[in-house]
């Protein structure tokens, strides 16, 4: 049996693509990424339209998919998250159809069960065997863990690996295995090693952030969370990052021995496992070189699958054992809903991601943000858009304090017990709009709709208009 | 309590908004170094703008002029005294006649303004040999000297060495920045860490102003603050001595006792002072009456 | 005050606005770029205008491109753009 094509074009065609299908790509190699351009490029070469692309997430590299909408190739969008460079063109009505938006573990659920169908999965893989046992953490374009790859593996109709590293058979480390592969392809190059991962992953310097970040560790120890069998997720910069170094501190001063760091994972997680601040780390996606190389050597490294890591519909998940994340945000609301997926103006800089699936099954959620961006107050009277809702956001740290959410009123007895800043919500609302000025209020200029948020259950959590 | 003075660009909008929050004890808004000269007018404007309408919370304010060997010196004072900053602090301070010419024209702006004469004090920044030299005679020159504040690295240039982490070049500057400054009965401020990095190397160098006698330190980076902060705030020990002291003292007014002694030494009047210093500080920091509890 | 010539105050950083000024025949006309509009983009205009006035300039074309400045920032570049635009030889 011969799964090797000689080319992209051979692959698509033996695929059995149609006009009106949808396809699949996994966001591993992320702003680095060729595979979708080069798919797509072949598609439109062939002639083949309106598809709907489910892609785990999109980043500016992907801007070629502009012109393919423009085109009619592609009339479907949907992701978990959509970066401005694309976002912004969306946001001013360039698809026809409202956009998918859901969380990184609403898609493996429903891709698993059967809600979300894929013809082809495209996988891009950084290393292969020509029978399609492959992995992501080998190759000159590795980029570590495949997470987000497993659901369209396992489920799509037909499932294309894509590898500029072809390795003999049996490749002996396999993520993906060679039972779900129906063809392998070999090209010059998957995607840009500098776009894939950072070569260091850097602390912030801002002194407003590291503040933030100092307050947070403060009010997780205060929690009562941080003891032997600590579990912790942290986004990957800024001051969300900064929280972990702290964290790190209190844990090594105190030898503190934690369970599991969660994530989207960085060389800090690394530092800390490799400090003994961990047992184990649960990675569904690498962000650095560090990551990338400590999955591959270190046996606490653990990949873990999109469904593992935070699927609603699965027995457990990494997530539902979560005792800290932390997360950021670019506008959150006096009953502490988050948006993630938009500025200020409405227009689309983001998605969930993993935001709304961690920050609802994790026992305690924080949120950390300055208090205004230039000008733009974070805290507001009401999001643009519902990304995370506030019943699973517990407290929001910023420079001037710790707001808890009402519904925790031991997590507040315990920050004010740790003689902690803690200000009512509606306050640092008030301070910011004293700090920036009255504002005017914001205008919608459309009722048309270019995004649909789903919520992790499948059911509509809200929408997102259209801007000029 | 100034433990922390930290310096501010007066020209960059993103610092200046956010200085209050940096958990410094003073703030230094700079229109002399900061500022390159073709921006003085800009930065001027800027600084009176924000004093008149931002909130910067418990921090102190001082504004750094230009010298009073430049054009610009009386064109600051002009602009920024109508929003009553706490203090002026003039640079390259050389001798007495500085301080009072700078004094006279104080008197001359608070009364054109309306402001209490008198009220706005003085933080000479000594970074010449010249001004070292003349410390004590700075230091009683007007009674708004609030303090000495020592700048290595201009002085070292002056002196025509090396400036260095472990300081032996800066060290007769320093002990006689103290001197002078206790005899005249006011205070005195080390010169910053300039590695904004080197945490450690910025530990030792506050540890050895604090073992020095100085106040407290300038810090040119908002990373630094926290250290300093630390350094110079009394450590549980110190606030327990302290506290034994007043007890001490109050143990034997109740027995009618006279000589008083702690721990095997006698309690003089310096010890006291010390201890109530110590206290003083240490309840502004914590938000708690440490006096309340030795009565 | 009258604009005698072109001057600019302020930077394109964050929480910054860079003000330009120049002589303009008749009236005062503000263009404004900022990554505020939709919220602050009126008041901005307005604390141009006001400023303006509280210097006497009657003629004058403005322009600004701002990334967040607040009030005071605003009314200080303004400010002083103005005065410079305003002297008699440019600045040494």
């Amino acid at each position: 049996m011969r799964k090797l094509c000689n080319s992209l074009k051979e692959a698509i065609e033996k695929s059995g693509l149609r006009d009106g299908m949808t396809i699949s790509f996994h966001h591993h190699l992320r702003n680095g990424d060729y595979v979708l351009n080069m798919v797509l490029e072949e598609i439109a070469a062939l002639g083949i339209k309106d598809l709907t692309v489910n892609a785990s997430s999109l980043f500016d590299c992907h801007e070629p998919l502009l012109g393919h909408i423009e085109n009619g190739v592609v009339t479907g969008l949907e992701t978990d998250y959509m970066s401005s460079g694309i976002g912004g063109p969306i946001s001013r009505g360039v698809l026809a159809k409202p956009v998918v938006f859901r969380s990184h573990g609403a898609r493996p659920a429903q891709i698993l069960d059967g809600t979300s169908h894929i013809d082809v999965a495209f996988v891009a893989a950084p290393a292969s065997d020509p029978m399609g046992n492959c992995s992501g953490k080998y190759g000159p374009s590795a980029c570590g863990s495949l997470g987000y790859a497993f659901p369209d593996a396992m489920k799509a109709d037909k499932v294309v690996v894509v590898t500029d590293d072809l390795m003999d058979y049996p490749l002996t480390d396999a993520s993906i295995t060679e039972d779900y592969v129906d063809y392998v392809v070999k090209v010059d190059a998957i995607g840009n090693p500098k776009g894939i991962v950072s070569g260091t992953t850097r602390m912030p310097k801002d002194p407003i952030a590291l503040k933030i970040a100092e307050l947070a560790a403060q009010a997780i120890d205060a929690s009562g969370l941080l003891k032997d069998g600590f579990s912790f997720q942290t986004g990957a910069g800024g001051a969300s990052l900064a929280v972990a170094d702290y964290v790190k501190r209190i844990m090594l001063k105190r030898n503190i021995k934690g369970s599991f760091a969660l994530g989207g994972i960085t060389g800090y997680m690394v530092d800390m496992l490799e400090a003994g601040c961990f047992q184990a780390i649960q990675d569904v996606q690498c962000f650095d070189l560090q990551a990338v190389q400590s999955i591959r050597e270190d046996p606490r490294h653990m990949e873990i699958t999109a469904a593992q890591y935070a699927s609603p519909k699965a027995k457990s998940s990494a997530a539902s054992n979560l005792d800290v994340v932390v997360l950021g945000a670019t506008e959150i609301d006096t009953n502490f809903n988050v948006n993630v997926h938009t500025d200020s103006n409405g227009c689309i800089i983001g998605g969930s991601g993993g935001h709304t699936d961690v920050a609802e099954e994790a026992k305690l959620t924080v949120i950390v943000a300055p208090l205004s961006r230039a000008r733009m107050s974070i805290v507001v009277d009401k999001v643009l858009t519902v990304s995370t809702p506030g019943s699973s956001v517990d407290m929001l740290v910023t420079q001037y304090g710790i707001a808890v959410n009402p519904a925790r009123p031991d997590l507040e007895a315990a920050m004010k017990a740790a003689r902690l800043p803690v200000k009512d919500i509606r306050q640092l609302r008030d301070m910011a709009v004293a700090l920036n000025g009255p504002a005017k209020p914001y205008a919608r200029t459309s009722d048309r709709v270019v995004a649909n948020v789903l919520a992790r259950d499948g059911s509509l959590q809200d929408v997102i208009y259209q801007v000029k | 309590m100034r433990r922390t003075m930290l310096f501010l660009p007066s020209n960059n909008p993103n610092m200046i908004c956010n200085g209050g929050l940096l958990g410094a004890d003073s703030l230094i808004f700079d229109l002399e170094d900061a500022v390159a000269p073709d921006q003085k007018d800009a930065a001027r404007e800027l600084l009176k703008n924000a004093l008149g309408s931002l909130n910067f919370g418990k921090c102190e304010i001082i504004v750094r002029i230009n010298g009073l060997d430049t054009p610009y010196w009386e064109e600051d004072l002009e602009y920024i005294l109508p929003l009553k900053p706490d203090m002026i602090m003039p640079p390259k301070v050389s001798g007495g006649d500085y301080i009072r010419t700078l004094d006279q024209k104080l008197t001359e702006l608070e009364a054109k303004f309306g402001i209490p004469v008198g009220s706005t004090k003085i933080l000479a920044l000594l970074e010449t040999a010249q001004g070292v030299e003349n410390a004590y005679e700075i230091a009683r020159a007007s009674k708004r000297m609030m303090g000495l504040f020592l700048g290595a690295e201009d002085l070292s240039a002056d002196l025509r060495c090396k400036r260095t982490k472990e300081g032996s070049e800066i060290l007769y500057a320093r002990g006689r920045l103290v001197c002078a400054a206790r005899a005249a009965g006011i205070e005195v401020y080390d010169t910053p860490f300039t590695d904004v990095q080197d945490l450690d190397g910025l530990e030792k160098d506050a540890q050895f102003a604090k073992g020095l006698g100085f106040s407290g330190k300038a810090c040119i980076s908002p990373a630094h603050v926290d250290t300093v902060n630390r350094v110079f705030s009394p450590t549980p020990a110190d606030i327990q001595y302290a506290k034994d002291v007043f007890a001490v003292i109050a143990e034997a007014k109740r027995l009618g006792k006279g000589a008083i002694s702690l721990r095997g030494k006698m309690i003089d009047a310096p010890i006291v002072q010390r201890a109530r210093l110590v206290l003083e500080a240490a309840s502004e920091i914590e938000g708690v009456d440490y006096f309340a509890e030795t009565v | 005050m009258d604009i005698k010539r072109e001057a600019m105050a302020g930077t394109l950083e964050s929480s910054d606005i860079c003000v330009t000024v120049q002589p303009a025949a008749e009236g005062i006309r503000i263009d404004l770029n900022s990554t505020v509009e939709n919220y602050y983009g009126d008041s901005i205009r307005e604390t141009i205008g006001a400023v303006l006035q509280e210097l006497g300039v009657r003629n004058a074309l403005v322009s600004a491109v701002d990334h967040g400045a607040l009030d005071c920032t605003i009314r200080a570049r303004v400010t002083t753009a103005v005065k410079r635009a305003s002297r008699e030889e440019p600045q040494k």
